[in-house]
């Protein structure tokens, strides 16, 4: 599959809105599929955007899903207005999680969610101003072999 | 192991089914732990666990799971099933525990990412 235009687009997130959390990433993945990538790229864009995606529904107020699907690439945003992370190196190590106990009730909280969005990405950025908000930019290669 | 196998075992009943039954299911990651089905599930296996809500479906979908089985009796929520339905996600319920689901499993020779597949 070439693409030769990049498709750009992007889907809004509230926080704390458990019922429509996820369907940003379900269609994303949904126009992976139809544009015929392969799968193993399309399970990483989708793991990793819904990881990011559960982030502002569970730790932020509100936030954007940005994405652009280029011949090389697909870049996913996402930008948040919540709280910020004081400490990312300590956020992002496996398990490190302040989830509250509601929260991991429903089986989020493992503190996986940052380590799996950096493992499915070939290049991961993350910036936080505490009291402001979190970015975190994820690119996936698309030709086969670079990764 | 087959899907009908794994229905047999786990002695459990089909709430939805969206696939053959004689289609073969390869791997099985169980666990309560959304991010945990992210990181080590591999595509078309089967979720096994204690949780109901329609987020288990999404995070399922997003994993590539192909059937998921729920432990206890515990029975998934309308909206969880409506979702499933839409995506095409088998789910079955047993009475069985975490413990003996999984171990009923295994004996019969289903085996688990990552352990195996590392
Ligand atoms: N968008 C965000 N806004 C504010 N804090 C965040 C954000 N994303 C992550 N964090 C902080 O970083 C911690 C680790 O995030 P991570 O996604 O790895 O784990 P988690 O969300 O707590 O659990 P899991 O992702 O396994 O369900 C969070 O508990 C939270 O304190
Ligand atoms: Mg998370």
């Amino acid at each position: 599959m070439i693409i030769k235009n990049s498709i750009e687009g992007s889907f809004h997130l509230t926080g704390g809105d458990f019922t429509n959390a996820g369907i940003a990433s379900s269609e994303l993945k949904s126009i992976l599929t139809e544009l015929g990538l392969d799968d193993n790229v399309i399970r990483r864009a989708a793991i990793a955007t819904f990881e990011a995606e559960m982030n502002v529904i569970i730790h932020a107020i509100a936030g954007t899903i940005y994405y652009s699907i280029m011949p090389e690439h697909i870049k996913i945003i996402v930008n948040d207005m919540g709280p910020g992370i004081e400490d990312i190196e300590l956020a992002m190590q496996e398990g490190y999680s302040t989830a509250p106990d509601w929260v991991r009730e429903m089986g989020w909280g493992a503190g996986m969610g940052l380590p799996n969005m950096k493992k499915n990405s070939d290049e991961f950025k993350i910036d936080s101003v505490v009291g402001e908000g979190t970015t975190v930019e994820i690119i996936i290669n698309i030709k086969q072999g670079l990764r | 192991m087959t899907f009908r196998k794994i229905i047999a075992t786990l002695e459990a009943e089909v709430i939805f089914n969206s696939i053959d039954i004689e289609t073969e299911i390869y791997s099985v990651c169980s666990t309560d732990l959304m991010s945990d089905l992210l990181r080590f599930s591999i595509p078309e296996s089967l979720l096994i666990t204690g949780l109901t809500q329609p987020q288990v479906v999404r995070t399922a979908e997003i994993a590539d799971v192909t059937a998921i089985a729920f432990i206890q009796d515990k029975r998934p929520e309308k909206e969880a099933i409506e979702l499933a339905r839409q995506k095409g996600i088998s789910l079955v319920v047993t009475r069985l525990s975490m413990f003996t689901a999984c171990g009923k499993l295994y004996v019969e020779g289903l085996r688990s990412f990552p352990e195996d597949n590392k």
